[in-house]
């Protein structure tokens, strides 16, 4: 969950990750974060990320965000 | 001979009155419904707003949007969408350059609007559009109007810190679209997928090729390009024949693994703009969607959309240059050395700055005589007549094959996440920051990374906060580096080239 803080920071640093559940909805993420979170997570993490994991839901909240990526890890 | 771009709106609502002109994701109108709604709009701002002055228009992309474009050019005034994401600061830099009081909104966007400490009049759509049309007035404004009176500005990066307003007039668009939509064979059996955002001006290339021809634009909401399941259907459901996006846009797809899910069966042309399309992501588009026009255009904003076209005609392998091809008609696209000797096709791989002359140029940078002098100037090669040349800044060349070829550009300006941005704009913010002493902002190309690099007492998250307040998201910088000191030169100027190799190693 560090790693994961440590990228959203530096992918976009202007946010609150620890509380926000609307990353999404408040169009806090664009398309580009979203480009730059999907790379970051699947070098670090391993994990293949398909269209079917990008959700609205999947990318609200850090928390959504680390469930997806423990769920992928398997 | 038409002069005026609602013209185009006109005939296709007396040809296809009844057709879908515009969707979006919740409404949709025909052209016969907006050029009413559009009527309505227009002898309310009327009262309002002068001809020939701007209407900032606080709204994004949408049905109800398109009816405000062209309601204030009914009024015979230009208009210029402001975006609602951006920080306040900025907007109030956007509006001090139109210094108007008054601007127009809607119900969705007034959340955002109240953030600004907006003191003047706000007019809101929805009223304006259920004002009563007073025809009289407007065939009035109608018959003073010129080919050559403002239809938009789209504001850009400026390199002094303050964003310049690029304004375009009725003549380029006409003169221009009129070309597009005959080379690429756009007609109203199409539906073309709006993409970019309406202060881009790849948009003016759906608004318009979908009002001329009659082809439906369908608007696709900007958060389906996080989502490439959600963009794909709505590709297929919309039945969308034709994309003109952004490079960014199309490699969000293929990047994303986004035909993995589903091939939209409709599309026939793909025309992309705004930075060189990565031959990798070109060849993954291709391969899904072989029978597909896929065609390079080239053109900032002052040259009214794009100069240059290249229909991709053969295989190309990563590491190749898609070449930016040649002219539009009734554009002329030459190349200058540095002593202002022209440079042509007989001379390939000669590195010059691209300029351009025609009816295409815009008009100037609205209230800014400083910098259109810098870069709208008299041809140096024609000393017999006024004829208005645009220096692009890009630098190019001539291939074998006599296409034109995108080399670099001359200063600090940069193209990152589709968006142009001069480097100078980010120092100049970071100069508002009391805490930095100087700061050097670099463009790490390679990795798509905007770093700044500064002195001073503050670290990276306060610094990145403070930024984000002054500054669009995709101007702050991506990595911050703290220095004791900034490399000089032998000239005691910054060593920018000291910063890119102290960065990379």
């Amino acid at each position: 969950m560090e790693t994961l803080l440590e990228i959203l920071e530096d992918i976009q640093p202007d946010a609150d990750y620890q509380t926000c559940t609307t990353l999404i909805d408040d169009g806090i993420l664009d398309s580009f974060a979203i480009l730059s979170i999907v790379s970051e997570l699947q070098d670090e993490f391993g994990i293949k990320i398909t269209p079917a994991d990008l959700t609205p839901e999947n990318f609200n909240s850090a928390d959504a965000l680390w469930q997806m990526v423990c769920r992928l890890k398997g | 001979m038409k002069k005026n771009a609602l013209e185009y709106l006109e005939e296709s609502a007396m040809r296809f009155g009844d057709k879908v002109a515009f969707a979006d994701a919740e409404e949709s109108c025909t052209f016969g419904e907006l050029q009413d709604r559009a009527e309505r709009i227009g002898t309310a701002l009327a009262a309002w707003f002068p001809v020939r002055k701007p209407v900032p228009v606080f709204m994004e992309k949408s049905v109800e949007t398109i009816g405000v474009f062209m309601g204030a050019l009914y009024a015979g005034a230009f208009y210029v969408l402001v975006d609602t994401k951006h920080p306040a600061a900025r907007i109030r830099q956007i509006l001090d350059v139109l210094q108007s009081d008054v601007i127009v909104t809607s119900e969705k966007y007034l959340k955002d609007l109240q953030k600004l400490d907006f003191t003047g009049k706000i007019l809101m759509a929805e009223e304006l559009a259920r004002s009563e049309k007073d025809e009289a007035l407007l065939a009035r404004i109608r018959e003073q109007a010129l080919d050559v009176d403002p239809l938009y500005g789209n504001f850009t990066s400026g390199s002094t810190g303050v964003p310049k307003c690029v304004v375009v007039g009725h003549r380029s668009l006409l003169d221009f679209i009129d070309c597009f939509t005959e080379i690429f064979g756009i007609t109203d059996q199409d539906v073309l997928g709006n993409q970019a955002p309406w202060d881009f001006d790849v948009s003016v290339k759906d608004i318009y090729s979908g009002l001329k021809t009659g082809a439906t634009v369908q608007i696709i909401p900007k958060q389906y390009f996080s989502f490439p399941m959600k963009l794909l259907d709505f590709l297929e459901e919309r039945q969308v024949t034709t994309l003109i996006w952004a490079v960014s846009a199309l490699c969000i797809v293929s990047t994303l693994n986004g035909f993995d899910y589903r091939v939209p069966g409709k599309i026939r042309r793909v025309l992309f703009s705004g930075e060189m399309m990565p031959v990798k992501h070109l060849n993954i588009w291709r391969s899904y969607l072989p029978d597909a026009m896929f065609v390079n255009l080239y053109g900032p904003t002052e040259i009214t959309c794009n100069c240059t076209w290249y229909l991709v005609d053969r295989e190309y392998e990563p590491g190749d240059v898609l070449p930016m091809g040649k002219a539009f008609p009734n554009e002329k696209v030459f190349l200058l050395d540095e002593e202002d000797h022209l440079i042509d096709a007989s001379q390939p791989d000669v590195r010059g700055e691209l300029c351009v002359s025609g009816s295409a140029l815009a008009l100037d940078y609205y209230r800014n005589p400083e910098q259109t002098r810098k870069a709208f100037v008299q041809n140096p090669l024609n000393d017999c007549y006024l004829e208005k040349i645009y220096r692009t800044g890009d630098l190019a060349y001539y291939n074998k094959e006599g296409n034109l070829c995108f080399s670099s550009r001359k200063d600090f300006q940069i193209k990152h996440m589709g968006h142009r941005i001069e480097l100078g704009e980010i120092d100049t913010a970071m100069e508002k920051i009391p805490e930095v002493r100087r700061s050097c902002t670099i463009f790490d190309a390679e990795a798509q990374k905007i770093v700044c690099f500064y002195e001073g007492e503050i670290e990276r998250r306060p610094l990145a906060k403070a930024l984000g307040g002054l500054l669009p998201s995709f101007m702050v910088p991506n990595a911050f580096r703290q220095m004791e000191a900034m490399p000089l030169n032998k000239n005691g100027k910054i060593d920018r080239k000291a910063l890119m190799d102290y960065y990379i190693s």
